[in-house]
């Protein structure tokens, strides 16, 4: 257990490719932090970085107070999981589990109780003589999680360790990573290119974009006050409205420039969006184009200016489609956003 | 060709039949010839069932073999095969096997060049590089030996090749895992790659001890000494006698005999092989 500390972290590849560039980031003793963006924003590379499986081309990375730049993946005393759980196939469960405790010379009495262990915690000890093949995808992934449990490391590792699984066992892995990780403490740092694992999961989320960190928070934080246009876009399902103040007609526009003058843009998540009148709040005369009912709440996509703009209201709100709809966003709830993408207000 | 049509399953049999029979007529004959007294065959009458000199055929081969041709005894003409396509077969395993590791999992300076030599110069035959190999082995003090037999044989392009496509599409996280895992390189190849070559191995296995038992011209060149000769040149020299007829009951025992360790090799690994071919892991 220890804290990891990244300063001015960058990476970049023959051929001057800039992958990660000054990433700082602080990550407690015990904490869960998720990484997340868009393929290729770097995540995935800045996770190998911690690991020690991708050189670092700038800056320092410490685990525990110890820069371990130089440091080979098994001297940082880390565990990873891996996506496609890289279990050995030739090895039975058990022997996946002890491999790299066998190879760091734990005494055997030692190895038998620590992967008891970790075959109680998971509930795999009925499978510790099958081999990996024999397993299903989320047996597999228990196995790859007490691979690392076993070890007892520093930290967890985890490189999007739920993108082969289906749906549903996708929604019950990220209850029992979570639980896990709050059981043993350990300090983990889980990449992640799907939002919503990565909201339900963090104690703290990093929006990653282009290489570079956009933001650092709560996943409340991120949602609530996001300080960019990115992260703004990339937080929330269904994603934030976003309308160009320039299209706005003017008795709008002065209930948007009340809250802070000099907004380019505007944001309004689809939940900030209702058909209930009000004359402080921004009016926009639509077209419903399309109704998708999402059980307890619908999404309603509909035109306005030509463009496609999604509201999210309770139960079933009864519009037809081609139905003409005003609806209203109150100032206090819209996100005002400046020319270079930062946030105003 | 799933539906059941019966003049064609017929016809098709009827052709795999007539090839079966003309690959194995051959080595039927020279069975039976192998069981026949010594002027049998020069009756000029075939026999074609079995004869009664079996026994006496097989242990004057097993035992003398035939002086007058210069032909020693088979037994140990057949270790010195055994010996040489062991020593072939396991050797360029072993080679390949290292020299694919190095090639696919560490980055050297001139990786690509190391890999298109090796790759270049043994995809030209024994046969043409004879007169240098020659020049070298003996200059080694190695002729009349078994290093001379096996050594100049013992390199493998195609097997490196072979074992390193293998490597190419083994996972890149099974390497990081280990490495995470505190294994070493070695560790890595001995514990992770040597077990999932396994199928391979076998396989090559096969290829690599038929290709070292059949060796004729490198053997002939290198020795001189009756006690290192092969199976082979010994079936060469009983067959090629001056003066007088050979001595055709025995030297078909030698052949039989000489065709025994290959198909033995074939049956015992092709059972390993179909177990690795079934179980696939990866």
């Amino acid at each position: 257990m220890a804290s990891i500390e990244l300063k001015g972290v960058g990476k970049t590849y023959a051929g001057a490719v800039r992958a990660v560039e000054g990433v700082d980031l602080a990550i407690g003793d015990g904490e869960l932090v998720v990484l997340v963006g868009p393929s290729g924003c770097g995540k995935s590379t800045l996770l190998r970085m911690i690991a020690g499986l991708e050189t670092i081309t700038d800056g320092t990375i410490s685990i525990g107070g110890k820069v371990v730049n130089k440091e080979e993946p098994a001297e940082r005393d880390i565990a990873m999981v891996f996506q496609n759980y890289a279990l050995y196939p030739h090895m039975s469960v058990r022997q996946n589990l002890e491999y790299g405790l066998k190879n760091r010379g734990t005494p055997r009495p030692e190895i038998d109780s620590r992967v008891a262990e970790a075959a109680r915690i998971l509930e795999i000890a009925p499978f510790l003589d099958r081999r990996p093949r024999q397993l299903s995808g989320g047996q597999r992934q228990r196995v790859a999680m007490g691979r690392a449990i076993v070890r007892q490391p520093k930290a967890f590792l985890f490189d999007e360790p739920l993108s082969n699984l289906d749906a549903k066992l996708r929604g019950q892995m990220r209850v029992e990573i979570r639980t896990l990780q709050r059981r043993l403490k350990t300090t983990s740092v889980y990449v992640t290119h799907d939002q919503l694992e990565a909201m339900t999961l963090a104690d703290r989320l990093v929006v990653m974009n282009a290489g570079h960190i956009e933001q650092v928070g709560t996943p409340t934080e991120l949602y609530d006050r996001p300080q960019t246009l990115f992260v703004a876009g990339f937080i929330g399902s269904p994603p934030m409205n976003f309308i160009d103040v320039a299209d706005l007609s003017s008795d709008n526009l002065t209930h948007v420039q009340a809250g802070a003058p000099g907004a380019k843009t505007i944001g309004i998540r689809p939940d900030g969006l209702t058909t209930t009148a009000n004359p402080q709040a921004i009016r926009l005369e639509t077209t419903v184009a399309l109704i998708e009912p999402v059980g307890a709440e619908s999404h309603i996509h509909v035109r306005w200016q030509n463009r496609m703009v999604v509201a999210q209201m309770h139960g079933r709100p009864g519009f037809a489609e081609g139905e003409a709809v005003t609806l209203y966003a109150d100032p206090g709830s819209i996100h005002r956003f400046a020319a270079d993408g930062r946030r105003i207000g | 060709m799933v539906e059941n049509r019966p003049i064609l399953d017929f016809i098709c049999h009827l052709i795999l039949i007539v090839g079966v029979a003309i690959v194995v007529f051959p080595v039927y004959l020279a069975v039976i010839a192998s069981t026949h007294g010594a002027f049998d065959f020069m009756s000029g009458l075939i026999p074609m069932l079995p004869g009664d000199q079996a026994i006496a055929n097989y242990s004057t081969m097993l035992g003398t073999g035939i002086s007058t041709s210069g032909t020693p005894p088979f037994l140990p003409m057949m270790l010195n095969s055994l010996l040489m396509a062991l020593g072939v077969a396991v050797g360029k395993i072993a080679i390949s096997i290292l020299s694919a590791f190095a090639i696919v999992y560490f980055r050297f300076p001139f990786r690509a060049l190391a890999f298109w030599l090796i790759f270049i110069t043994l995809m030209l035959p024994v046969e043409v590089r004879i007169m240098p190999t020659f020049k070298v082995v003996s200059d080694l003090g190695l002729l009349n030996s078994y290093g001379g037999l096996i050594m100049p044989l013992i390199a493998s392009a195609t097997a490196t090749f072979l074992f390193r496509q293998f490597f190419l599409t083994v996972p890149d996280e099974l390497l990081e895992a280990a490495r995470v895992d505190s294994a070493g390189p070695m560790k890595f190849f001995w514990d992770i790659l040597v077990p999932l070559s396994r199928t391979n191995m076998a396989a090559l296995f096969v290829i690599l001890f038929v290709l070292g038992w059949n060796q004729y011209l490198w053997p002939l060149l290198v020795t001189t000494d009756p006690r290192y000769y092969t199976v082979v040149m010994g079936i060469k020299r009983m067959a090629a006698v001056a003066d007088s007829y050979p001595q055709w009951n025995l030297v078909m025992a030698g052949v039989v005999l000489a065709l025994v360790p290959p198909v033995l090799v074939v049956i015992f690994m092709q059972r390993l092989f179909i177990k690795g071919l079934v179980e696939t892991e990866k």
